[in-house]
């Protein structure tokens, strides 16, 4: 038996270890090196790449377009999941909004900008109705917003769903026979149920929207200063070559990286005190 | 307040539920829904909160129709086997719930939830979570969170049958007090017959989507309507083709008038009663229960052939007009 033990925690140890040399090579090294390359001419540098005229307007166009996608998906995919785990709507229909939510995420991002471009573009089924009040939708603003918003629409309804589904339903019913109305028992127990599952579907849909490129690409002008993203500035600097140049990317990508990293700990830390709050 | 259920019925898919049942629960009283899984109690109860619609039928609470109603608006308590507990607020809380909902001043609020904390016992537990509370003390929780808002009913889906049985037994008899302080109308849905016996002032006898029988705890134990009704409240043998409580066998050693032979199998000790499995002269197996005292007289033993007798009296259900059922016992 002691043998036995030995064995299977070697055996352990060393599945511990590959995964661990898994993740260092393919996400930790990377991550690294881009961190390394973008200090590597000092701090000053990699700030004065990263608040050109053209990496600025990016940063704020980002942030732009992400804080109209995710309120709007972040409302959709409450709806939704509450729709698939509470709804009364037959069987079939559910089928089909499931189906249909997991599109974004079978279809490549450049289909979809494709997609857009074919309804919305000059000629396409609503393109000419838009284009003829003067209302630009692709290769403009608008479009990108709606490409980031069908990119990054199933994460919160695919966290959110399971946990109502889980939690079941007999909370809103005690809720209801206390006399709170549907409203009233949405935001005083569905919504503090689900907020864990919402909080990361949030942090998933905010990371994609903004880091998307290959549906944005398809729908953007790609002008330095009005219509690219940080990604897209990123990828467009990449097609240059050059060591400043280079230098100018890997300070872009640490950029979006850091904004990323701090939303996600910002509702975790939001997420943390609602808990203590308890 | 009165509750009236008139000629409900309800489908799931092809299951029907609830078939045309009708049942009146009266001001004050507390009746018990008593039936085994699937029988429809859960569904009757939940038609009356109206967190089911009823197909057909109609329900008035204090004689006003609320079949349409939502629940939230029918004046009613409702506690829930799981607890339904809100597992992210405290026992505070929980309980102040509903009269938060109904915007009662703070300190109106805040009287009313220390006086139902102490009214269930659980006033040091007041900024406890849910979870940190053992099963009965999150059921009287519950109660008093469904008390709190001063319910024209008081509705109860199986509140004891995730609890342990001492924990289920106290708690019986503190609800049971409980109902007589406070005087609201209550149906308790349970499958536990003895629950429902001790409980309860009225028994409604649930099976296979209808009542088969109403009526005090001591009209269906001992004038049961059916042969359903007479299995699912007591043990019963079937001897001479009727069935009858294994207490009301006479069991002798010699021969008796309008006796049938039977063969001893085993001779089971339970304290103060004897219970003495039987094989009938056909071979299906019957059951007598005596006292100690009638035991100890016979001196039976395993293999001894001796008379029994049902009393002239003791009618079983089958004798009275009901429909015969097949009968599990």
């Amino acid at each position: 038996m002691g043998r036995e033990m030995v064995v299977s925690r070697r055996a352990t140890l060393s599945l511990r270890l590959v995964a661990l040399l898994y993740l260092t090579l393919l996400l930790l090294a990377p991550l690294v090196i881009v961190f390394w390359r973008t200090f590597e001419y000092g701090v000053g540098t990699a700030w004065a790449f990263m608040t050109t005229p053209a990496a600025v307007s990016a940063f704020w166009l980002s942030i732009l377009i992400a804080a109209i996608a995710v309120p709007l998906n972040t409302i959709f995919g409450v709806g939704a999941a509450l729709v698939l785990a509470r709804g009364t709507t037959p069987r079939v229909g559910k089928g089909v909004l499931d189906a249909l939510i997991d599109l974004p995420f079978i279809v490549s991002p450049v289909i979809a900008g494709l997609a857009l471009l074919l309804v919305y573009g000059q000629g396409g089924w609503f393109g000419n109705v838009f284009l003829n009040n003067g209302i630009r939708i692709i290769y403009a603003v608008p479009g990108m917003v709606i490409a980031t918003v069908f990119v990054s629409l199933p994460f919160v309804v695919r966290e959110v769903t399971p946990v109502l589904r889980e939690v079941g339903d007999e909370q809103e019913e005690a809720a209801a026979t206390l006399g709170a109305s549907s409203w009233q028992t949405f935001w005083r127990v569905t919504l503090p149920t689900i907020r864990w599952g919402l909080a990361y579907g949030v942090v998933l849909t905010t990371a994609r929207a903004l880091g998307e490129i290959g549906a944005v690409l398809v729908v953007s002008s790609n002008v330095a200063g009005s219509t690219l993203t940080l990604p897209l500035l990123l990828y467009q600097r990449d097609d240059q070559i050059g060591t400043q140049v280079t230098t100018s990317v890997y300070a872009l990508a640490t950029e979006l990286a850091v904004i990323s990293v701090a939303v996600l700990l910002l509702m975790t830390m939001f997420g943390s005190r609602r808990e203590d709050a308890r | 307040m009165r509750i009236e259920a008139e000629r409900i019925s309800k489908h799931f898919g092809d299951f029907t539920a609830l078939d045309n049942v009708s049942l009146e629960v009266p001001e004050g009283g507390l009746t018990a829904l008593l039936g085994p899984s699937g029988s429809g109690k859960s569904t009757l109860l939940r038609i009356i909160a109206g967190l089911e619609e009823p197909d057909d039928g109609v329900v008035r609470i204090a004689d006003e129709d609320v079949t349409r109603r939502r629940p939230q608006d029918r004046s009613i308590g409702f506690v829930f086997q799981h607890y339904a507990a809100f597992a992210h607020m405290s026992v505070f809380e929980n309980v102040a719930f509903g009269l938060k909902i109904r915007k009662r001043k703070p300190a109106e609020t805040r009287a009313r939830v220390q006086e139902l904390l102490a009214l269930v016992g659980l006033t040091q537990w007041a900024g406890q979570q849910p979870h940190q509370l053992s099963g009965g003390q999150r059921q009287r929780m519950a109660l008093a969170r469904a008390l709190a808002v001063e319910p024209q009913v008081l509705l109860l889906d199986e509140p004891f049958g995730a609890l342990d049985a001492n924990v289920r037994a106290e708690l019986r008899r503190w609800l049971r007090r409980l109902h007589d302080e406070q005087g609201v109308t209550t149906v308790l849905v349970t499958h536990d017959q003895e629950e429902a016996m001790e409980v309860a002032d009225t028994i409604a006898v649930m099976n296979k989507g209808a009542i088969e029988q109403v009526g005090a705890p001591r009209d269906v134990y001992d004038k049961p309507a059916t042969d359903f009704v007479m299995g699912f409240l007591g043990p019963v043998s079937k001897i001479d083709g009727r069935l009858v409580r294994p207490h009301d066998v006479t069991v002798s050693v010699v021969p008796l008038d309008g006796a049938v032979e039977a063969m001893v199998k085993r001779v089971v000790h339970l304290g103060f009663e004897v219970r003495i499995e039987l094989e009938l002269s056909g071979g299906e197996p019957a059951r007598a229960q005596l006292t100690r005292a009638q035991s100890d007289e016979l001196e039976l033993s395993p293999g001894d052939v001796v008379y029994v007798r049902l009393p002239a009296g003791s009618l079983s259900a089958a004798g009275a007009a009901a429909p015969h059922r097949p009968i599990n016992a």
